[in-house]
């Protein structure tokens, strides 16, 4: 009988700190970042897990897939601006968009409690629907499944999604190079703050929406008008600082910000002070980063704005060389500090 | 954004800058008191527009951070018992006791919530008759007044099944602790301007004139920070030690009344164990015995811990200013936000969690 290795031994994880799975595993920081590099990428290592992107390109026979997947938990299941089923829709095609490819179709798969009540599973069904519409994939294949009561949070969706890469460019981090500028498509933080919103029952002045939407028509347009695109990053959780201390890390060049560049709205800020979170750290549904070539900045920015998904486009730095992967921000009083990944998600601070 | 945007002023920052490097002549060491202000400093790099002469070191005003192993210990203890739902703000929840945080403990199914006013954990208790509803009732004389309230409100409606984990603290004594040690470097105070929106500033006064020390009411913008430090030197270089007040939009002397009166009405003044630092007396605030019955120690019979705190690790002399993050040979190696030795790592307004944060690699220039 074959021997399964001793866990303790191959595992380089520091088990003994954290014998269980915290949620901040989960939290798109530096710790779903060691879960990631030291126990899934060892195990199925392969040169397409290799390219360390929102998904994988795959060569079948001079066709380029792109093939993703994502899984939705989020609570509440309806917040303003959405809903887990538009989450699970677009998550999944901007995943897609930012390997540069046109999402063409969907699997879903739902883990429902037992006691859901059915209304509540047609209003996401159906926002699956309209959100699959607008961003012109379908959804072709599915999974059903029902756990205990108590064994769940109403729904859990899963979705994977497979589109084609139509060009020849190669969009990945490890593209990026010293000169690129790079461009954020609005303002940052919103989804999480509109979550948070509801989650902790707290009230502002006018209620926040989550900016969830699909990005592909977006990414699609600046692929048809020819931008020199080299990495594409949709902002999830671990906001702006998370997707660009990736970027940098991956592609060991120094990234420069500009603090006063990157577009806030006054709400989200307000929000943000109030519980003592870094905007930078807050999570958005709708928005990405592009690091593009030089001379192609300008252009991006005229063809994002002209975009409703990215009328508040903003050039917010650019790439230099010097390996050292850090991210660099110049700050609203003009001193320089260091982005770094925070460990999991933010907590709201004592005072 | 309206009282944010004004503060964070690029122009009006450059011109207070040059305004205390006009004023500057001798060297001095200020400290800060306040985790927060420190936390600004860092994050938006006011200390990098200070003349050479001007030294910030950083204060023990991090609740998070001074909160002693042994309270951590104990709120383990108590949140991992099955009939009891502990409440806490978020970042209590990373600190690390003698074995494991808050955090771990939640991982194995304690019931442990973040909440965002003491009065949340309250409407908890309401709810939940059948439950131990305790709240972790950590921090300054900032935290003080909700945390009265939310005791008050439990005695006066009878809810039975609620408690308090308190570990509260006093920033004067700490001050006075850290002038009168022998090490001491701080020659002026950038006191904290939230304590002192509760407390006003009368108590800094008696502080200002033994040690012969200014202290300047100072709140947590870089545009008030510089203002803070300004007004500091000036005291320094003309030979005065005053009490000033730089945070006039939020600070009267008198405080406020209202929540003094109600600190007064539930706590009484308690020596406490400060991580790092020791026990220093007159500092803290405990519960008077007529809200005993709302002691979470007394009721889960865990008053009597005692922990050790690791070795190596130097916060004790970080929270007095005696060391910088970077002077511990510790810093970013063996102790990082992800491993902390101490709290000082831990908590968002620790001075080596903010040194990490921002500045761990030092090839950062413009």
């Amino acid at each position: 009988m074959e021997r399964t290795p001793d866990f303790t031994l191959s595992c380089p994880i520091p088990i003994t700190d954290y014998p269980n799975v915290l949620l901040a595993h989960g939290g798109g920081g530096k710790l779903m970042h060691q879960l990631i590099e030291k126990m899934f990428v060892p195990v199925f290592q392969n040169p397409t897990l290799d390219q360390r992107h929102d998904g994988a390109v795959i060569d079948l026979g001079g066709v380029r897939l792109a093939f993703t997947t994502d899984s939705f938990v989020v609570h509440p299941l309806f917040f303003p601006g959405g809903d887990i089923g538009t989450l699970a829709v677009n998550g999944t095609v901007n995943d897609l968009a930012m390997c540069g490819a046109r999402p063409l179709f969907l699997s879903a798969g739902f883990i429902l409690e037992e006691g859901l009540p059915m209304e509540t599973l047609w209003r996401i069904v159906q926002s699956m629907r309209r959100a699959a519409d607008q961003a012109r994939v379908q959804l072709v294949t599915g999974d059903t499944k029902v756990v205990d009561n108590g064994s769940g949070d109403g729904i859990f969706i899963n979705t994977a999604g497979i589109g084609i890469v139509e060009h020849n460019t190669s969009i990945a981090p490890r593209h990026v190079r010293p000169g690129d500028v790079v461009l954020l498509t609005g303002d940052i933080g919103r989804h999480g703050i509109a979550i948070m919103a509801v989650r902790e029952g707290l009230a502002f002045e006018s209620t926040i929406e989550s900016d969830s939407a699909s990005l592909a028509g977006l990414v699609m347009g600046l692929l048809e008008a020819g931008i020199e695109i080299h990495c594409l990053r949709d902002l999830t959780r671990g906001g702006l600082a998370s997707a660009l201390v990736e970027i940098a890390e991956a592609a060991r060049v120094r990234i420069n910000i500009d603090e006063n560049a990157i577009p806030l709205r006054e709400d989200v800020q307000g929000a943000c002070e109030i519980l003592g979170l870094d905007p930078l750290y807050v999570a958005n549904e709708g928005r990405f980063v592009a690091f593009v070539a030089p001379w192609d900045a300008e252009r991006t920015l005229a063809i994002m704005r002209s975009s409703p998904l990215g009328a508040e486009a903003s050039i917010v730095g650019g790439v230099t060389a010097d390996f050292s992967g850090v991210v660099v921000l110049k700050s609203k009083i003009g001193a320089s500090r260091i982005v770094d990944m925070l460990s999991g998600e933010q907590l709201p601070r004592i005072c | 954004m309206r009282f944010i945007d004004e503060y964070r002023d690029a122009k009006a920052v450059e011109r207070f800058a040059r305004a205390i490097a006009r004023v500057t002549k001798k060297p001095w060491t200020l400290m800060e008191v306040c985790g927060g202000q420190t936390h600004a400093i860092v994050k938006f790099g006011v200390d990098e527009l200070l003349p050479k002469e001007v030294t910030l070191v950083h204060g023990p005003g991090c609740p998070v951070c001074v909160t002693p192993v042994e309270l951590i210990d104990k709120a383990i203890e108590i949140a991992s018992r099955p009939d009891v739902i502990f409440c806490s703000f978020g970042d209590m929840l990373r600190v690390p006791g003698t074995g494991r945080d808050l955090l771990a403990v939640k991982a194995k199914g304690g019931d442990i919530r973040v909440v965002y006013s003491p009065l949340d954990a309250l409407k908890i208790a309401h709810e939940n008759p059948t439950k131990q509803v305790v709240f972790f009732a950590v921090g300054f004389e900032t935290t003080a007044p909700a945390n009265a309230m939310a005791v008050y409100q439990a005695y006066q409606r009878g809810i039975q099944n609620f408690s308090l984990l308190v570990s509260h603290v006093l920033v004067p004594p700490a001050m006075e602790a850290i002038l009168s040690s022998p090490g001491n470097r701080v020659q002026g105070f950038l006191a904290a301007g939230h304590v002192c929106t509760v407390m006003g500033y009368t108590e800094y006064e008696p502080i200002a004139r033994k040690y012969r020390v200014p202290i300047v009411v100072t709140g947590f913008e870089p545009l008030d920070i510089l203002q803070g430090v300004y007004l500091c030197i000036k005291q320094l270089e003309e030979g005065r030690a005053e009490v000033e007040n730089q945070y006039t939009r939020s600070v009267r002397r008198e405080g406020n009344r209202a929540a003094q009166r109600l600190i007064r009405e539930v706590f009484r003044v308690v020596p406490r164990k400060w991580r790092g630092v020791g026990e220093i007396p007159r500092s803290g605030l405990g519960l008077k015995e007529e809200y005993a019955g709302f002691d979470a120690e007394r009721r889960f019979g865990v008053a009597g811990y005692t922990a050790l705190e690791a070795s190596e690790c130097i916060s004790g002399l970080i929270l007095q200013g005696v060391k910088k993050p970077h002077e511990c040979p510790a810093f970013g190696t063996r102790c990082t936000p992800e491993h902390p030795l101490g709290a000082t790592m831990v908590s968002s307004e620790g001075a080596c969690a903010a040194y990490y944060r921002y500045r761990k690699r030092s090839a950062v220039s413009n």
